[in-house]
């Protein structure tokens, strides 16, 4: 629903140098001596294949890349790889990416966290808690980095996603985390996993806050967390119409995955009446 | 008399394309459309595409209230080249719902490439006064507008879906005054969607609209009967 034309979805999409590819290309690029074809090959494979178990294969073989390694020791190929095997859906991957939340490059931990939310296999569940133990200490930003000590917010967010009910005593601390983003992430899971109405108060009441930006992702977060309540504060906020719309289906969305059909609720009527009045 | 007006007039315009912040840009903008001079029609356009949400939202109600004589300039100054601009432009049109716009509905709605567009000049599809027309043009530019929304009724977006369900409601409304044919064929459309549609949000408009367009006939039959009465 973005504005820009939107690329095509068939996957005969030409590559970084202007040549066509298809799968069988990106899945021999994966292990091209020009690593930034590899890089491309398996954000393409992520966003254009259907994931058939060769894909899958080949991807999970990519997490383990020793060649793509950036002066600071971060693993680019291993990043999109994990992030295309969370598109992909197949839960061979499940626990190929548990192994990469050991990897000592932030970023790919962070994939792999919301990769695993995605796949929606519980068993990675304990290795998803033991990011969050240490709390807010053992997670504040690193110096001289633009990144936190630990990728909570993925892995909070991978939680929520995962329907993970334990995770509550060890992702409610992070509701003061100082990075106001990790903290509304916080409170959409906190809601999301509990239904109870003070964390859904806390979201709207951050999208108060000066930074448009911000705005936006709360605007998402409340849609996510599903908390109906909050569906004026979506229509009200100071943020493009485009946003609220799809923040407003999303919650919709949400109501009908909790009731298990599309019904015609009072809730539900007031959300399209808010939506109807933003086209 | 006119001269001091329109000296005034003068002074509100350049407030506010001297703004210099948001708030400012704001404040100014809401006194231009309090002034109630013809001559600030032209300003409260530009203010559409100067990406200020507040203000151009102000700018479209003071639009609204200048009903008919906005249109023209409107369809005259719509910037091709700023698509929230141009979003705006087709939410005051579709607010002043006189059927002179319907053309540039019909085309916003059908081709532009903004979905923010398409969105806006579908709603107002449905919401125009089609009684203002002639029951023979009313008929032929009804069948063509329900063309123009079945087509959209396609798109791989289901924002824009959403939003053609909203338009064929309108048409469906007894105050649009549409032939049994119409719709009947605007029903079949909707069973279609509920029948195929991949998302949930769009099969609830359908409901909706199902729902609501009863009531309204129900009531309108009602008010006839207490008329023949």
């Amino acid at each position: 629903m973005t504005e820009a034309n939107s690329p095509p979805s068939s996957p005969s999409l030409v590559d970084s140098s202007g040549e066509a590819l298809t799968v069988d290309q990106a899945i021999a690029n994966l292990k091209h001596p020009d690593l930034s074809l590899r890089y491309y090959a398996a954000w393409w494979l992520g966003k254009f294949s259907e994931g058939d178990p060769q894909v899958v294969d080949a991807l999970i073989a990519a997490l383990e890349d020793e060649d793509d390694q950036t002066e600071l020791g971060g693993y680019p190929l291993r990043r999109n790889a994990a992030r295309a095997l969370g598109k992909l859906g197949d839960r061979r991957a499940v626990l190929p990416l548990v192994r990469c939340l050991d990897c000592t490059d932030f970023y790919v931990q962070e994939a792999a966290a919301q990769s695993l939310g995605m796949l929606g296999d519980p068993v990675c569940v304990p290795d998803l808690l033991r990011f969050l133990e240490g709390g807010v200490a053992a997670a504040l930003q690193v110096p001289g980095r633009p990144h936190l000590a630990r990728p909570v917010e993925g892995v909070i967010e991978a939680l929520e996603a995962l329907d993970a009910r334990d995770a509550v005593p060890l992702v409610r601390p992070f509701l003061d985390h100082p990075v106001e983003r990790v903290a509304c992430m916080a409170a959409r899971a906190m809601y999301a996993l509990t239904q109870e109405a003070p964390y859904g108060d806390r979201l709207v009441q951050a999208l108060g806050c000066d930074d448009v930006k911000l705005r936006r992702i709360i605007l998402m977060d409340l849609g996510t967390s599903g908390y109906l309540a909050g569906a004026e504060a979506i229509a009200s906020a100071s943020v493009e119409s485009s946003f609220k719309i799809i923040a407003l289906k999303s919650l919709l969305d949400n109501h009908f995955k909790r009731s298990q059909s599309v019904v015609l609720s009072e809730a539900a009527c007031q959300v399209m009446a808010l939506m109807d009045a933003l086209l | 008399m006119t001269v001091t007006h329109s000296a005034q007039t003068m002074d509100l315009i350049q407030a506010v394309e001297q703004a210099d912040s948001p708030e400012r840009l704001v404040a100014a903008v809401r006194a231009l459309v309090a002034s109630q001079d013809e001559a600030n029609i032209p300003t409260l356009i530009k203010v559409l595409g100067y990406n200020n949400p507040a203000a151009a939202v102000l700018a479209v109600d003071g639009l609204v209230a200048w009903g008919q004589r906005a249109i023209a300039p409107t369809l005259e100054q719509l910037d091709d080249y700023n698509y929230g601009a141009r979003a705006y432009s087709f939410r005051a049109l579709s607010a002043i719902a006189d059927p002179q716009a319907l053309d540039a509905l019909l085309s916003a709605a059908a081709t532009d490439f903004a979905p923010s567009v398409r969105r806006a000049a579908a709603k107002g599809l449905g919401q125009l006064r089609w009684s203002c027309l002639s029951s023979q043009e009313r008929s032929a530019r009804q069948t063509q507008t329900l063309q123009v929304l079945e087509s959209l009724l396609q798109d791989s977006d289901w924002s824009i879906r959403y939003a053609a369900i909203v338009g064929l409601q309108g048409l469906m409304m007894p105050e649009a005054q549409p032939s049994a044919d119409l719709r009947e064929q605007i029903q079949a459309m909707f069973e279609r969607l509920l029948a195929t549609d991949g998302e949930g949000a769009v099969k609830a408009r359908v409901l909706l609209a199902q729902r609501q367009l009863t009531a309204a006939w129900a009531a309108d039959l009602d008010a006839a009967t207490v008329e023949q009465g």
